[in-house]
């Protein structure tokens, strides 16, 4: 039986490879995840504060990765939260041209989000838990 | 099969693209500053064909000096002059519309018969529209007294900045470039890293016809052209088309600025069948039938994609029946067979992220009716982003119902009666298209009149006329495109308050 609050957000070994190699390019960054048209319905990664967040914003939650000193900090729009908060993120990488003004655009790679319902028992946890957000 | 187009770069192409391409600043090609460029890929065989230039600030302030050395002049400019110049243009146009058309094709990946049918025809007339309503537009004036008028004039805004986005790479620059243009702007415009190079062979067709620095274009990545771009102190408006992360971004930047944003963000339209389409098996119930499958359109790439077909419950099975059988119909093959109705999605991550929503629908419950999978198309179509028109069956807080997946795929559900479809339809964060079907004239209205979006097709769908306003309401962006209003997106107001009298007034 899980007792620890089960995390909403993770990354994939590829994903938190490219962050490295980012991070050490440009600093400390962030996590939006989009919606919308064109390159929508993906995280978008920026430097850390580039993007505001305030009260319409969901802390999903942080990514900690080895040889990057801060944690990654993952953000959801309030609204697009209430259809996505029963599923699991995982952030992944595959080729591509990137999107947006996401920094992974010039590596030839685009971030991604791969999903999987909560099972019943992490269900049970997250549902009451409180959730941050960015005001 | 049909007519087959040569692809760019085989011997006898009507179009070709060169190996490398520079920005377009100043009326002619200015290599990056950085000395860097980036591959760019047909997504009809997943092979490069040309090297793009990878801009930065330093080329976006190059872009600024052009543009304001040439605004003065152009937004001086009469307006006959400006729309004969915008008439000269859609001419052109039209006289290399197949070469334009196979251009944008082998970029984009969407079929030949698309590009020639809908893309580039909507981008001549839109010339044509924007000329007219120049030339028609009329400032106002009041008399406030006997001795006092106030005069309205439309000014040009100065130097505007356009972001581009990938799916219809020359009509969605053309929806921009059009008024903007006619409203006596000069113009910096980014088009997306995916679909970097149609807009340059557009360029070459008609650089003869525009002042030098009044058009500029300047490629490469969203955040090392964008940002300086949008948060330039140089520019009096930006104007986006894209995600809705990248469009709160922009209202950011442009906020350091106070310079006004339009923004066209995409949506989740809802496509409502009401159980009177079934009521003949007639022309008008065939019509239907390719309304609901309007979603293969551009591969589901269109931020009104019909992604939400809703049935009424007494016609859902013999319609749902009818409209798989319809989708099966649908002609998969490659983008340069005059035959082909859908062809590749525009890069590898968009058909990965595709392929995750299906990972999703199948996780969330939702039936796979058809489709949901990728497709090799073999032989030197191996490597091209093909993706199987895709119908799903669940319900409207699915994620696959509230999320624009971006693809040929739609998301079916079941209402039942008038007030369940509104309420259905309304369920989302989206507000920019939606689908009315009916033959009953009261129930079309009421519908129309309910829903929250800025487009609702009544009996019909993706018809992108000029003169009918388009835009989002709800997360779907600001402003209206494809309708004059545009140009007061792109101009300002002169209030002139004149008074003729030679008299003091008393104060002092």
């Amino acid at each position: 039986m899980i007792t620890e609050l089960p995390s909403r957000v993770d990354v994939s070994e590829a994903a938190a490879g490219l962050l490295q190699k980012l991070t050490a390019i440009h600093g400390p960054l962030m996590f939006h995840q989009s919606g919308g048209c064109c390159d929508g319905s993906s995280p978008m990664c920026f430097l850390e504060g580039e993007f505001k967040v305030g009260g319409s914003d969901v802390l999903l939650g942080e990514l900690a990765i080895s040889e990057i000193a801060h944690s990654i900090k993952v953000w959801i729009s309030l609204p697009q939260f209430e259809y996505w908060k029963h599923t699991h993120l995982t952030i992944d990488i595959v080729e591509g041209r990137g999107g947006g003004f996401s920094l992974e655009a010039p590596e030839g790679f685009r971030f991604l989000i791969r999903s999987r319902l909560f099972s019943d028992e992490e269900w049970a946890l997250l549902e009451h838990a409180p959730i941050l957000t960015g005001a | 099969m049909g007519k087959l187009f040569v692809a760019p770069g085989q011997p006898g192409a009507i179009a070709v693209y060169k190996t490398r391409y520079d920005h377009w600043i100043n009326g002619g090609f200015v290599a990056p500053t950085s000395g860097q460029y980036f591959e760019n890929v047909s997504p009809v065989n997943g092979k490069v064909f040309c090297e793009v230039a990878r801009g930065n600030a330093a080329d976006v302030e190059l872009a600024l000096d052009a543009a304001h050395a040439a605004a003065k002049a152009w937004g001086k400019t009469s307006v006959t002059e400006r729309s004969n110049i915008l008439l000269k243009i859609a001419d052109r146009m039209e006289a290399n519309l197949e070469s334009l058309a196979l251009a944008e094709t082998w970029e984009n990946g969407k079929p030949i018969r698309e590009t020639m049918a809908a893309d580039l025809p909507l981008a001549i007339d839109h010339f044509r529209y924007f000329a007219g309503a120049l030339r028609a537009q009329e400032g106002t004036l009041g008399e406030i007294n006997d001795d006092t008028v106030a005069y309205h004039f439309h000014e040009p805004l100065g130097v505007v900045a356009q972001i581009i986005p990938w799916n219809f790479p020359i009509l969605m620059a053309v929806w921009k470039l059009a008024p903007a243009l006619a409203a006596g702007n000069c113009i910096i415009l980014k088009p997306a890293e995916q679909t970097p190079v149609s807009i340059h062979f557009w360029m070459d067709l008609i650089k003869d016809l525009l002042p030098p620095g009044v058009l500029n274009i300047v490629n490469g990545f969203g955040v090392e052209v964008g940002k300086p771009l949008a948060s330039s102190r140089r520019i009096a408006k930006v104007a986006f088309t894209g995600e809705t992360t990248t469009g709160r971004l922009i209202m950011q930047y442009a906020a350091e600025n106070i310079i006004p944003v339009t923004l066209e963000l995409g949506g989740k339209s809802a496509n409502i069948f009401f159980r009177d389409v079934a009521e003949a098996d007639d022309d008008f119930y065939d019509k239907a039938l390719e309304g609901f499958t309007m979603f293969n359109l551009n591969q589901g790439e269109v931020c009104t994609c019909p992604s939400r077909a809703l049935i009424d419950a007494p016609i859902y099975d013999k319609f749902l029946a009818d409209a798989t059988a319809r989708t099966k119909a649908v002609i998969q093959g490659n983008p340069l067979d005059t035959d082909t109705m859908i062809g590749a999605q525009a890069s590898n991550d968009q058909l990965q992220k595709i392929l995750s929503y299906i990972d999703i629908g199948k996780a969330e419950g939702a039936r796979l009716v058809m489709g949901g999978e990728q497709v090799d198309l073999g032989g030197d179509l191996s490597g091209g982003f093909y993706m199987a028109p895709t119908i799903f069956e669940g319900n409207n807080s699915m994620r696959i119902f509230q999320e624009e997946i971006f693809g040929p795929v739609v998301s079916v559900a079941k209402f039942d009666g008038f007030d369940d479809a509104m309420k259905i339809a309304n369920d989302t964060l989206y507000g920019l298209g939606a689908g009315v079907w009916t033959r009953d004239l009261n129930t079309a209205y009421r519908a129309g009149r309910e829903i929250q979006a800025g487009r609702v097709w009544t009996n019909c769908y993706h018809d992108y006329a000029a003169h009918a306003a388009f835009g989002g309401y709800k997360s779907s962006g600001i402003g209206r495109e494809t309708h004059k209003m545009m140009l007061d997106h792109y101009q300002q107001t002169k209030n002139l308050l004149v008074s003729y009298s030679p008299k003091k007034l008393g104060f002092f």
